[in-house]
């Protein structure tokens, strides 16, 4: 009913991708990746997989609308 | 170790707000009939129903009490998914949404109405709806200590903000604004506890490390020491969990609560809400790994900083990583504090604030901005709980209260009005639960208590309603009283081991049975109540009139024709799914014997 949920689920992981990526580039280095992930850069990584997901959400809704 | 969350954090949390807003005012328009609101107007396809199935019974009290029990009884309580939630999630599916969903029930106190008789439906709505509001309630005071024990946020505005949200998404758009915004919290959580989980793993040396480092051969074992009840933390042997835990307690739950059930009665055809349940299994196999591994985790780490400042000092890595954070603490899980800030203690041990092992673990692995999606997370599980009990509310409220016994004919309009109140109502005594909560700690337990003993007999009625014919509408409604009286007099004259009588049990007087701990008298309280109520029904059924069974065809098993699956494909038959989760679960279960 309504609309695809796919697409504002898409949307959000993209933007929440978007937001980690760019803070995570900002923050390179900084002393709170040794503190608490193990000195990994989690927020280039995992923002890098949520706009991953995000894209791909988008990309079902796409598909299914010219299908 | 209190976090400071960035601006980054606000940002994140703030967006998600604002799209779950969102989806609630673009479905405002589409709420135009009491079946729209209330049912989604029976159109969700098989996998979103599937996962809102799962989202709306993943309240903060799973993720949240999952990592507790992770801490406290280790891998065991993956029970609680694989044995005491998976194979009922199939069988409502397989066997029993055919009647739900074929008897064009709206409710499940409906389908009771339908099957049996009004009495009947009374006492199960009228139980549900308390129990559904209250346990809103609940939800939101656990919520509202925890942001405010964690990030020092404010009780009260943390809970009626939250309230608010919920209370605007579901207002506008009713079931389906809560089912869409279920499966954005279901993925939400997903992606903000994977990262925990990995970090976690990754700091302890894996499962293997894990396992070294906990040093508790039961807590890393799920079925080995489940011999005896001395033989494992939990206190519980094989048959007692078998029979409460897996049978009674899961199948009461997942079989005859609305909450759940709704979601599936959303589904656009009879396959897809047959098949509702099922697709939701799967996830459901996956999340022990998600909440029960952080809990674990968090008993036997340290924060970095700790770690530095020992190897400063010339401490030996190995007993810096069994040091634990908070003095009388163990790993990162922190004491209960009184009053007066200093640890509290029982017997002359430490009492721990399980509750805090995966907030801790989150704050530990967590920088800020990925922090902000964890708390994100943690945020939206709690609300999607709030919103399943919201609209499972207001359904039962006007469909099998209002409209069956206060104003039976009005006009469809002013039903989706008078829901549209409910919600609004409904989370107002929600609320006010939240706060007595707060100051009467005692009332909580004793009004879980009181649902526990309705809830126990529940599944013995829906099974003898569904597949015996013979069962009559007097034969179910004496024998789910006399389940609830069975469960509260067994209560009564039992304890756990160390308890006093009081709100553990025992308040009859004489103590007949001392159980090995809390659990193991809880899953033999079911056990009792179920006996109970199947055993009453069978007998006064035989002793009343049944009705013909001209009116009982697409209620009862022997009078309903089979679901047609003439043109499906293997991955649509409900029953061929069921069967890969029940191979997968017997691999896992084998896994972590």
């Amino acid at each position: 009913m309504g609309f695809d949920i796919r697409m504002p689920i898409g949307m959000l992981f993209t933007l929440f991708g978007i937001l980690l990526i760019g803070y995570g580039a900002a923050t390179q280095g900084s002393a709170t990746y040794a503190e608490h992930s193990l000195g990994v850069n989690v927020n280039v990584w995992w923002g890098g997989v949520l706009l991953a997901f995000g894209l791909a959400m988008i990309g079902l809704t796409r598909i299914r609308r010219k299908g | 170790m209190r976090p400071e969350p960035h601006l980054i954090d606000y940002a994140i949390i703030l967006l998600y707000f604002a799209f779950v807003l969102g989806i609630g005012f673009v479905l405002k328009k589409y709420m135009k009939t009491s079946t729209d609101f209330f049912l989604s107007g029976r159109s969700i396809p098989a996998w979103i129903a599937g996962l809102a199935f799962l989202s709306a019974n993943l309240g903060a009290q799973e993720v949240i009490g999952m990592g507790a029990s992770g801490a406290k009884y280790g891998i065991s309580t993956s029970h609680f998914y694989w044995i005491g939630a998976v194979p009922a999630m199939l069988f409502v599916g397989v066997f029993m949404m055919p009647f739900y969903y074929g008897s064009r029930a709206r409710s499940v106190p409906e389908y009771l109405k339908l099957r049996f008789d009004e009495k009947t439906r009374g006492f199960n709505a009228i139980s549900f709806a308390v129990m559904t509001v209250f346990s809103s309630g609940v939800s939101m005071y656990a919520m509202g200590k925890l942001l405010q024990l964690l990030l020092g946020w404010n009780f009260t505005a943390a809970i009626l903000i939250s309230a608010l949200i919920v209370l605007a998404y579901t207002f506008l758009g009713g079931l389906t604004s809560a089912i869409y915004n279920e499966v954005l919290q279901f993925f939400l959580i997903v992606m903000g506890f994977i990262p925990l989980v990995y970090l976690g793993l990754r700091d302890v040396g894996g499962w293997e490390g894990l396992k070294a480092r906990i040093a508790n051969d039961a807590m890393v074992h799920s079925w080995k020491y489940m011999g005896h009840s001395n033989a494992n933390p939990m206190g519980v042997e094989w048959f007692g969990m078998l029979m409460g835990l897996a049978f009674v307690l899961s199948f009461g739950y997942w079989c005859t609560d609305f909450l759940v059930v709704q979601r599936a009665m959303a589904a656009d055809s009879m396959t897809a809400a047959r098949r509702t349940p099922v697709i939701a299994a799967f996830p459901k196999m996956v999340f022990p790994f998600l909440v029960i591994l952080p809990g674990m985790i968090a008993g036997v780490v340290t924060s970095s900083k700790l770690h530095d400042a020992r190897a400063q000092e010339g401490v030996v890595a190995s007993t810096v990583a069994q040091s634990s954070f908070f003095t009388g603490g163990k790993g990162i899980i922190p004491p209960k504090y009184d009053a007066g800030g200093n640890p509290v203690t029982a017997d002359g041990k430490v009492v721990l604030d399980y509750d805090l092992a995966t907030p801790m673990m989150l704050v530990r692995y967590f920088p800020s901005g990925l922090l902000g999606l964890g708390l994100c997370a943690l945020i939206a599980s709690f609300m999607s709980g709030m919103a399943g009990n919201t609209t499972a509310f207001n359904t039962v409220w006007t469909y099998d209260i209002y409209q069956s016994y206060i104003n039976k004919t009005a006009s469809d309009q002013h039903y989706l009005w008078m829901g549209r109140a409910a919600t609004v109502f409904g989370l107002a005594i929600s609320l006010m639960a939240a706060f007595v909560a707060k100051e009467f700690n005692n009332i909580l337990d004793v009004l879980q208590l009181v649902f526990a003993f309705v809830n126990a007999p529940l599944f013995a009625t829906f099974m003898l309603g569904m597949f015996w014919k013979r069962t009559t509408g007097h034969g179910a409604f004496w024998g789910l009283l006399g389940g609830t009286v069975a469960a509260a007099t067994h209560y009564g004259l039992t304890l756990p081991a160390g308890a006093v009588p009081g709100v553990k049990g025992g308040y009859l007087g004489p103590i007949l049975h001392v159980y090995p701990s809390e659990m193991a008298q809880n899953f033999w309280t079911a056990i009792f109540a179920w006996v109970g109520c199947f055993t009453l029904t069978i007998v006064i059924s035989l002793l009343t009139a049944p009705r013909p069974e001209a009116e009982l065809r697409g209620l009862v098993y022997s009078l309903t024709a089979k679901p047609e699956e003439g043109g499906l494909k293997w991955y649509q038959k409900p029953a061929t799914l069921a069967v890969i989760v029940l191979v997968l679960l017997f691999g896992l279960n084998l896994i972590f014997w």
